[in-house]
């Protein structure tokens, strides 16, 4: 299959690479630019763990195609902490012992920052239905929805 | 899910400054910045990619395999099938006292027959990953297809010439079985099942081989479970001597038991790394872990009690249909073993009997998952109990009182084995947890809610059950302690991690043994070789193997700082102590403080002073268990059933576990939650089926339905309790990994047999909306 050139703009870093049309963004991102926070947990897109902000949406980038997103500006987990400073949700995660292996936590993290961001003041009823769109198979969430609340209750 | 955290924790023990405090984790910091390392994440110069091709039908002889078209193809490699591996022996076992199950261990890629749909038919390997998929795609298998047998409680049928599909049957017992139902008052019989689950950790599996031919060691990376057993293993296999074999574990997506047994993938990619003289990656995908990565949990118990008109037990008799699916694999017939040896729980059985048909069906091969056989059982023996009150008309609770093992009669020695060794129940206080813990619910009260609920036409119901865990499986654990010029331990040790928090809890044991910041301590596991032997990370056994281990290690270490110190001080070693991680004289405590890195840089191999001595400040610590210990607790459930659906919601979990000694609470709590979700998973939405023809039907996760954030119990409470500390170690350790999910099929069951006013109702798991559908309609329709 012929290769395309592209350029990827991740966490403000422009990224030229050559990639087949139907190499996912997930592998982009993680084989042809190193960024292997992101993780690949079932390339089907029920479980999020390859959860990355694509202007601003989360998006499953096992779902999406690296091609599709050229232009568009990209979010990683190592686009989070700035200058070796955690953000507070990562901070929260640590806190409440919101990870065990650690596998879901990139994509909890980036679906989490997300839903601050766009909605800060977030019920706890709606807040529960966006992190029930990702999948943890150690902690069982309770530790996860209380490190987001906290960072949104600090926020308000 | 407000509830805040709250830990009953025994007074009157020692505690340093960190054992017993919920520090943060020393893992988190680069998982939370997505600088973890896990298998897909290691990566070589020049490396293949494989892609196993995997049989479509479940049962059949093998006509051909073609794979002309695919090794043609630009960037494969290789194509290997059966025939190219046929000099591999099949993936051993790990033998119980059973033997001879060897005519039934796997082979890295089918030979003549495929058993099960998803076995490992040809490798094929290429440059790149999607190359070696496309390749995969074109090798053609020709199978003709013989009946699958897909019923582990119907008739053995043959597996291979002179061997059934029942390679054996575990038989146990104790006591006079026939006089106890001769004399009985009455005798209450079940036929339970419970489904097949998995794991299924959110990281698939994963396998990296690479042979570094400037030094002839062959290295395997993505180990996670059994490091050092899987080495010694695939090394015979390879025909290598062990110390030209090394496996190395980084971070590993959860294990809860599947993850890190010696699979197919493992022998192929450290083969074809060798024979290829490339680095060869294997990267799981989701379809192919759902069916090819151990499932576990299937069997069926036909089970009997004798009891006294009191609802005392006299006997039990139990006959269990262990389905195995096609293959004995590592595990070889443990879970069956377990199941058979640990059924009886927390109470005082006088006779006991018990057949466990280990069989072999045409689906996924078994092995270990969370609680193994215990999950099982617990929610057979507690069906039983509440079946046994629900005959003599006594209250549910009251019969459990009854026939639960007194905390004055522990050790209380059950004449029966599991895992090779007898069952002596260590220590525990049954009852009194079981007061606890419907104090802490607010038992009555909550029933009377239940009460007022269902009174104004809601399905509520409360559910309870007690369990004994199992941890701590020896036989032995190492642990190496070296202390740098710096003041910095390196803590190696021989078990593995699997995201549990393993290397926060030996460094906080490791820290308050000298007396310094638990940060201090770098805890390295997971590679075979830095450390001669290791038993890894599995049946709740880290904490208290390589725990205990570390605590010898660290007061060897300790002591011989102290004797170092004492020679700085030049005083005799009786004159001296150490704390804050400082030797110092006994009399003048605030004189001179001798650090850690200064004794380090005292006996440093170039120093001046280190004299002829061995260098270094460093100790070995080994601490070996013949017998396992034995943690318990009580579950809770209540749950509201919508009738219009059948689904069943857990509004309200409770969790009582007695722990022995908890060395960090927030850890073990989460080990419970995270354990909790599981077994609710288990208990109303995971089952593996398959059609008619062995064709698995749920091989992706909308088939196969994990728990998310919305299923869990909006209250969830977990009370740890420290009050019977294990006299088998001596910091009275117990394991906490798996008592959150074992007794949760059993709660829920009697929670929606309540709920639905019918008692006896839940026969099976997982309890689907469809027969919970099915039994309101028959109940409409009869009323």
């Amino acid at each position: 299959m012929s290769k395309r050139e592209i350029t990827l703009s991740i966490n403000g870093t422009q990224y030229a690479v050559v990639v087949e049309p139907r190499k996912t963004l997930v592998d982009a991102l993680r084989d042809d630019c190193g960024l292997t926070g992101v993780h690949v947990g079932c390339e089907h897109g029920v479980c999020g763990a390859c959860t990355v902000l694509v202007d601003d949406q989360p998006v499953r980038s096992c779902l999406m195609f690296a091609v599709q997103a050229q232009g568009a500006q990209i979010r990683t987990v190592e686009g989070l902490a700035h200058d070796g400073r955690l953000t507070a949700l990562q901070q929260a995660f640590m806190e409440h012992h919101a990870l065990q292996c650690g596998f879901c936590t990139a994509g909890f993290l980036m679906l989490a920052t997300n839903v601050l961001e766009q909605t800060p003041d977030i019920s706890d009823e709606d807040l529960l239905d966006v992190l029930s769109s990702n999948l943890c198979r150690c902690t069982g969430y309770k530790n996860i929805v209380a490190a987001v609340r906290s960072v949104r209750d600090a926020i308000r | 899910m407000d509830t805040p955290a709250h830990h009953e924790l025994g007074s009157g023990q020692e505690t340093g400054e960190f054992i017993g405090r919920s520090v943060p984790r020393l893992e988190d910091p680069p998982l939370v910045r997505g600088e973890g390392r896990f298998a897909g994440d290691v990566n070589f110069p020049h490396q293949l990619h494989m892609r196993v091709v995997r049989a479509q039908v479940a049962h059949g002889r093998i006509v051909a395999v073609d794979t002309d078209t695919a090794r043609a193809m630009p960037g494969v490699v290789a194509v290997w099938t059966g025939a190219d591996v046929a000099d591999i022996p099949p993936i051993p076992y790990r033998a119980t006292a059973l033997k001879g199950l060897d005519p039934y261990c796997q082979p890295i890629l089918a030979q003549e027959k495929v058993r099960y749909v998803g076995e490992p038919v040809a490798a094929v390997f290429a440059t790149d990953p999607y190359l070696a998929e496309d390749a995969a795609e074109m090798v053609g298998v020709e199978i003709e297809p013989l009946p699958a047998l897909l019923d582990a409680s119907a008739e053995p049928g043959e597996f291979s010439e002179g061997h059934s599909t029942e390679p054996a049957v575990i038989r146990k017992g104790y006591g006079d079985v026939e006089q106890a139902f001769a004399a009985a008052h009455a005798i209450v019989e079940l036929d339970l099942s419970i489904g097949r689950h998995s794991g299924v950790p959110l990281e698939c599996r994963g396998a990296i081989g690479r042979y570094d031919a400037a030094h002839d060691v062959l290295e395997m990376y993505g180990g996670a479970k059994k490091n050092h057993w899987n080495r010694d293993e695939m090394a015979k296999m390879l025909g290598r001597s062990p110390s030209r074999l090394h496996v190395y574990g980084d971070h590993v997506g959860g294990g809860f038991g599947v993850r890190g047994e010696l699979y197919p993938e493992d022998v192929l990619v450290c083969l074809a790394a060798y024979r290829l003289r490339r680095p060869v990656k294997w990267i799981e995908d989701r379809r192919e872990h759902l069916m090819a990565t151990n499932h576990s949990r299937q069997q069926r118990h036909k089970i009997e009690a004798a009891v006294d008109a009191d609802g005392r037990l006299l006997g039990i008799r139990n006959r269990i249909y262990h389905d195995n699916g096609a293959y004995v694999r590592t595990h070889g017939a443990r879970v069956a073993d377990m199941a058979a040896g640990l059924l009886l729980g927390p109470y005082r059985v006088p006779a006991y009997s018990v057949a466990a048909h280990y069989r072999l069906t045409n689906k996924t091969p078994c092995g270990t998952y969370r609680s193994p056989g215990r999950y099982e059982t617990t929610f057979v023996r507690e069906r039983l109990m509440d079946a046994i009150a629900q005959r003599l008309e006594l209250d549910p609770i009251e019969v459990r009182r009854r026939n639960l093992i007194h905390k004055d009669e522990m050790p209380y020695a059950r004449p029966v084995d599991a895992l090779g060794t007898d069952v002596i129940l260590d220590s525990g206080d049954y009852a009194g947890l079981l007061e606890k813990s419907l104090n802490r619910i607010g038992w009555e009260q909550a029933r009377a809610e239940a009460a007022r609920r269902k009174a104004a036409g809601e399905l509520v119901g409360l559910g309870i059950a007690m369990f004994v865990e199992k941890s701590g499986l020896g036989p032995s654990d190492g642990v190496r302690l070296t202390v740098d010029t710096t003041g910095a331990v390196e803590l190696v040790t021989g078990a593995a991690s699997v995201g549990q928090g393993m290397e926060t809890v030996l460094a906080q044991i490791c820290a308050d043994g000298l007396g310094i910041d638990y940060r201090r301590v770098r805890v390295v596991h997971s590679r075979t070789d830095l450390i001669e032997f290791g038993n890894g990370a599995h049946a709740s056994r880290v904490t208290v193997m390589s725990g205990s281990a570390t605590q010898i290690a660290t007061r060897k270490l300790r002591e011989q700082a102290r004797q170092i110190g004492a020679e700085m001080l030049g005083v005799d070693v009786g004159e001296v102590d150490m704390a804050q991680g400082c030797v110092f004289r006994v009399d003048r405590p605030n004189e001179r403080r001798i650090g850690l890195d200064e004794i380090a840089r005292y006996v440093h191999a170039s120093s001046r002073t280190v004299g002829r001595r061995t260098p270094g400040l460093r100790a070995e610590g080994w601490f070996y268990s013949d017998h396992m210990n034995y943690p318990y607790g009580v579950h809770i459930a209540q749950v509201c059933i919508d009738p219009g659906t059948g689904l069943v919601k857990v509004e309200r979990y409770l969790v009582a576990y007695d722990v022995g000694r908890a060395v960090n609470p927030m850890l073990i709590e989460g080990q419970i939650v995270g354990g909790l979700a599981q077994g609710i998973g288990g208990a109303l939405y995971e089952a593996f089926t398959y059609d008619e023809s062995g064709q698995p039907l749920n091989t992706t996760f909308a088939d196969y339905l994990l728990v998310t954030a919305k299923e869990m119990p909006e209250r969830i409470d977990v009370m740890i309790t420290e009050d019977a500390p294990s006299p088998l170690n001596p910091l009275g350790l117990k394991g906490a990994g798996e008592g959150g999910t074992n007794a949760v099929g059993a709660a829920i069951a009697a929670a929606v047999d309540d709920a639905l006013d019918s008692p006896g109702f839940v026969k099976e798991l997982p309890i689907t909306p469809i027969s919970i559908l099915a039994h309101l309609e028959a109940r409409q329709a009869g009323s």
